[in-house]
């Protein structure tokens, strides 16, 4: 690293443009995954809180399972609380739809669940009373109540029992039912009253039991794909990480080509005076890390920044998924990109550094 | 200190080859600098890559301490560069990026398995030779802020910083005018005689031989005279 600091040095403003380069494209990176990873959350977020080891959903033949559309029949629920291996079966409705409280109005995701069916933050809203809802924070929110007021969902009025953590669905806030009073709601959108998804816990031959029943059980996360919304949503905002992921890696790549290239001859010169190949090469990229990590790491200086602004209006999430993960992949994929410069290092004849030949 | 002993070089021309250097057999020996001189095209630069490790002979043989360099593979030819060559360049061949200091400092910074040794070496070098090339001032300027006369001393200072059994000098005064050639010359000549270096030295001006111990001219790849200076 010796001739590389130096050249840093010496050449500070062509590497303060490319480090300024790679810092912008990180910025657009880390908010894209930020942005992404906050819409994720407000699209899933309450399926993934599910309980259960696998989610069933009913599957259509010929097609694919989709929340939507899944409907589980009595005998499809029994069919799998009766096999082999199910510990617990707890049946889950979901539906879309308007609530108001005093004028306010807001769409909400109402997820009819058994007070029983686990311990977490979604199961924790589940009210014991058919009259009463549990709020997420989200839907609270929105419908500026709180625990004690009364809301009106498709005519019927629920008092709200409780107001817990953040849950959504396809970006509308939980709201929580009973099952019965999910029933009855789903039953007054004209659906038939049947539950959406089986929150599977156990051991039991999966592919068996949802070959016979004409169900498909995945886990929370595998079975996210059932959800319409995200799928397109993360579709293309991960094909635009992607390409941005590959537009950093081709700039850093050509960079420093063209670099090593303007410096082919003091290569020469190094390898006439003894260099090794390995200490050149070590040079080289580590010059390439230096400038991507200074890059990066201002763009996600940032990207931090510009989160904590931008998450009171925007949904965005700051997690090592969304930061440090992005942040890795960019430095790796510019150390690629670097590497194509290598081949101008390792190719570099001594020869030429005597004579007249510079 | 440094012999090449009836070496051949052979190019590709074309459908056939062309002898750069024909037979050559001549001897560097230690505190004394031997000069080839020759026409333009008549080898000189041929032999002193030879001589470098840089290209392997067709046949004979470069023995670089009593060690046949011409057999070696192209990673130990580099480590025998770096152990016991030094080597001036016509153009100086400074790097940029590098002061005067640095560009002596670099020499321990090749890479290697003995890099903590050579590196303490150099450091310990570094004040001494630049002191004895007269560039203790300019040690922190970089080569755009040095004349052509200081470059080359610096890059005679760089060649000599590791100690080397063998310098090799190619023209270094081709790009200075007459007085600064002169100064480089005789610093040449008094480093050599005072560190013991066997020194080859390539040149076609003959202006500045009373610098040179002994000269072998070259024509058309073959010695055609050798003499020792009076």
């Amino acid at each position: 690293m010796f001739v590389a600091w130096r050249d840093l040095r010496h050449a500070r403003g062509r590497f303060i443009l490319i480090g300024g380069v790679v810092a912008l494209i990180t910025v657009l990176v880390g908010f894209l995954a930020g942005l992404t990873g906050g819409l994720a959350a407000q699209n899933v977020s309450a399926v993934l809180d599910l309980p259960g080891d696998r989610l069933v959903l009913q599957k259509p033949a010929g097609g694919s399972a989709s929340f939507s559309e899944s409907a589980l029949s009595p005998s499809e629920v029994d069919a799998w609380r009766q096999a082999d291996g199910v510990r617990a079966a707890a049946p889950v409705g979901i539906a879309q739809t308007r609530a108001t409280q005093k004028g306010a109005s807001a769409g909400v995701a109402l997820f009819g669940l058994p007070a029983d069916a686990g311990d977490t933050a979604l199961t924790r809203l589940a009210p014991a009373s058919d009259t009463e809802v549990g709020l997420s924070a989200g839907a609270a929110k929105g419908l500026h109540a709180a625990v004690g007021d009364t809301v009106a969902i498709l005519g019927a009025d629920y008092r709200v029992a409780s107001v817990g953590g953040d849950a959504w669905y396809s970006h509308t806030p939980v709201v929580a039912l009973t099952p019965e009073a999910w029933a009855a709601a789903d039953e007054r959108m004209g659906g038939t009253g049947e539950p959406t998804v089986l929150a599977v816990s156990g051991d039991p031959d999966w592919d068996a039991v949802a070959s016979r029943t004409g169900t498909s059980a995945q886990p929370a996360l595998l079975s996210l794909t059932a959800l319409e919304t995200f799928r397109s949503e993360i579709g293309s905002l991960g094909l635009m990480v992607a390409l941005l992921f590959g537009i950093s890696a081709l700039v850093v790549g050509a960079f420093f080509t063209v670099w090593t290239m303007q410096r082919s001859a003091d290569i020469a010169v190094l390898k006439a005076l003894g260099a090794t190949q390995r200490s050149l090469v070590a040079d080289a990229l580590g010059q390439a890390l230096v400038v991507l990590v200074a890059g990066i790491g201002a763009g996600m200086l940032v990207v931090l920044g510009l989160g904590a602004l931008a998450s009171g209006a925007l949904p965005f999430l700051v997690a090592p998924l969304t930061t440090v993960v992005p942040a890795v992949a960019m430095a790796l994929l510019g150390l690629a990109g670097a590497a194509v410069a290598l081949r101008t290092v390792t190719t570099a004849d001594p020869l030429t550094a005597l004579g007249s030949n510079r | 200190m440094i012999t090449l002993d009836d070496v051949t070089l052979t190019f590709p021309d074309g459908s056939s080859r062309v002898t750069a250097v024909d037979h050559v057999t001549l001897h560097g020996r230690a505190g004394v600098v031997t000069g080839i001189t020759g026409p333009s095209g008549s080898g000189k630069s041929s032999i002193l890559a030879l001589a470098a490790t840089l290209i392997r002979p067709d046949s004979g043989s470069v023995l670089i301490g009593g060690e046949d360099a011409s057999a070696l593979t192209p990673d130990e030819a580099t480590t025998l560069r770096r152990e016991r060559i030094g080597i001036v360049f016509q153009q100086s061949n400074l790097l940029a990026s590098l002061t005067a200091r640095e560009q002596l400092q670099v020499m321990g910074e090749l890479g290697g398995s003995r890099r903590a040794a050579a590196r303490t070496r150099v450091r310990e070098g570094v004040d001494e030779l630049l002191e004895a090339v007269g560039l203790s001032a300019h040690a922190d300027k970089r080569p755009a802020q040095l004349s052509g006369g200081q470059r080359q001393r610096v890059a005679i200072a760089r060649a000599l910083v590791r100690s080397p059994q063998v310098l090799l000098v190619d023209e270094p005064t081709s790009a200075l005018d007459q007085e600064s050639g002169a100064a480089v010359m005789d610093l040449i000549a008094r480093l050599t005689h005072e560190r013991g270096t066997a020194t080859l030295l390539v040149t076609h001006d003959l202006v500045h031989s009373p610098a040179l111990d002994e000269l072998v001219t070259v024509i058309d790849g073959r010695v055609a005279a050798a003499a020792t200076a009076a």
